[in-house]
């Protein structure tokens, strides 16, 4: 048998595989989805409330931040731990891709919305400013202008999140959260199938492949400076 | 249309206090074109902002089209900003919407439906200028377009009052020129009150009707360009028409002779200086500033009978001024 038939007649690669790969796409779209929807207005209340914002608030800018760096300095494979209880009580269950999506969403949301803050500042405030002098409110000037202008810089941003979140997700799997990450060591690592560890890697990179390709081309879409 | 009354406004810093503006007050009517002029550092750009409520005043009060708006509210303020127009040096033009979005977004915030943004888009962009460039991003468009675009914003709410902060020091000169006839134009179109911060004295004399130069957050002097520029010892007179540089030898002293008014107060000082025997000219120009002409001289006159010269000269009706620099 050539080793091409061996991987076909290998049921870990023919039926794990594809099962496997469906669980990451499912826990990267699910928590990316969720790390956007968190992580934008997280950013751009950071942007607004600290130093040179439109609102500046230092009390709730410090408080924030401090969440943020906190979310951000905690190993992810200890935070999944840690978020076991909560996980169990908004989920039902610490198991499966599904309960894996909400530790992957509380760590990749402090990370997005520091990207956002960092996007929002480079909005040059004289646009900012030209919004709210022809009487635009500060939240359509939010929505209108900051976003607006810095739509490229966000997807880029969330592209990184998004390559970020494939690689929590793989560690997601080692804990119970299934999908490549899981199926990559249980066979590489304790079985020694190497063939399928590395036919989850290859599968992996091509995820993120496609994700940075499809990110670019979204930005450039919207990039017209 | 604009009242500033005993304005004075204080930033706390580190190192204390600074004062930006020093009771400053100025009143500048309907459909002017008032230029003021400073150093930087001399509180200009403080005072644009107060007028636009983006700083608010320390004391003293800022009174646009019958608002006082150092005291409205928040909304209140958003319904004011509607009534004033704002250019500025960097354009400030969104990137991300195309130049007939970028004069619409105004007309959005006010309400205006969209089928009627349309049409107002479109006159507007006839107005500076760039009909049938509505669909360009600002990267496409030239610098001079881009603050053509940036006026047909300000423009777009209607406002009673444009406010012009460096709106040409970005530009080269021959854009400036264009740019500030299309300034002159909008306001003899609109009627409308347009104030301009510059430190460029050359924009005030190819458009204002009127100046006030700052100096450390107070007014020096303000007027009428037709006033001003016929004043004796006048410092804004001195800026707007200066007179090139140029070195006196020993025992001689640079005066400067001034003359303003019709032609005739011109030809009339040129003859007394040219049939005064003892004083060189060195250096001298002659303007037409707000509809009158203004001549300004270097004389150079020996120490000896300097006296006399000058004596002569204001005789002629010369004003003289000693000690030159």
């Amino acid at each position: 048998m050539s080793w091409w038939d061996e991987l076909l007649a290998n049921p870990a690669i023919t039926e794990k595989l594809p099962e496997a790969t469906l669980e990451t796409l499912g826990m990267v779209v699910f928590s990316s989805f969720w790390t956007a929807l968190v992580g934008l207005p997280l950013g751009l209340v950071l942007h607004a409330t600290g130093k040179g914002g439109t609102r500046p608030v230092p009390v709730l800018y410090a408080v924030l931040s401090a969440v943020v760096n906190v979310g951000r300095a905690i190993p992810f494979i200890i935070l999944i731990i840690l978020l076991i209880p909560v996980t169990r009580a908004v989920v039902g269950t610490p198991l499966g891709w599904q309960a894996a999506v909400l530790p992957l969403a509380v760590g990749a949301v402090p990370f997005y919305a520091r990207l956002v803050e960092t996007s929002a500042r480079e909005v040059a405030p004289g646009k900012i400013e030209a919004a709210l002098m022809v009487g635009a409110s500060r939240l359509r000037m939010t929505g209108g202008v900051i976003v607006r202008e810095a739509l490229p810089s966000l997807i880029a941003g969330f592209t990184v999140t998004m390559i970020a979140l494939v690689g929590y997700s793989a560690m997601a799997g080692a804990v119970g959260g299934g999908g490549l990450g899981f199926l990559a060591i249980t066979y590489g690592y304790q079985r020694f199938d190497v063939a399928v560890m590395f036919a989850a890697v290859i599968v992996i990179l091509a995820i993120v492949f496609l994700i940075q390709f499809l990110g670019d081309r979204a930005a450039r879409l919207v990039d017209h400076r | 249309m604009i009242t500033l009354q005993d304005l004075r406004k204080v930033y706390a810093t580190r190192s204390g206090e600074v004062v930006a503006l020093d009771g400053i007050s100025l009143e500048i009517p309907q459909g002017q074109i008032h230029g003021i002029v400073g150093q930087s550092g001399a509180g200009k750009s403080t005072l644009i902002r107060c007028l636009t409520a983006l700083e608010r005043p320390t004391t003293g009060s800022v009174v646009v089209d019958g608002a006082e708006v150092s005291v409205l509210s928040e909304t209140q303020l958003r319904r004011a900003r509607r009534r004033i127009g704002m250019v500025f040096q960097h354009v400030n033009l969104f990137e991300a919407r195309t130049a007939a979005a970028n004069i619409a977004y105004p007309l959005a915030v006010a309400g205006v439906p969209r089928a009627e943004r349309a049409t107002r888009v479109a006159e507007l962009l006839d107005l500076v200028g760039l009909g049938g460039r509505g669909d360009a991003y600002p990267a496409q468009l030239s610098g001079g377009q881009k603050q053509r675009v940036g006026i047909a914003r300000a423009l777009a709410t209607e406002p009673a009052v444009l406010l012009c902060d460096e709106p040409t020091s970005a530009l080269d000169s021959a854009t400036t020129r264009q740019i500030l006839r299309l300034i002159r134009d909008v306001r003899d179109r609109l009627g409308i009150t347009v104030v301009i911060i510059t430190h460029e004295t050359s924009v005030v004399r190819e458009v204002c009707d009127a100046a006030t130069l700052l100096a450390d957050g107070r007014i020096v002097e303000s007027g009428p360009l037709a006033d001003v520029v016929t004043r004796p010892g006048s410092k804004l007179s001195q800026a707007l028409v200066p007179v090139p540089d140029v070195g006196v030898a020993d025992q001689r002293t640079l005066v400067q002779v001034s003359a303003g008014g019709a032609q005739a107060q011109i030809a009339h000082a040129l003859y007394a200086i040219a049939t005064e025997p003892d004083a060189h000219v060195v250096a001298g120009a002659i303007e037409t500033l707000g509809g009158v002409r203004v001549g300004r001289w270097h004389l150079d006159v020996p120490d000896g009978d300097r006296a006399a010269v000058l004596g002569r000269l204001r005789a002629a009706g010369l004003a003289v001024e000693e000690d030159v620099a």
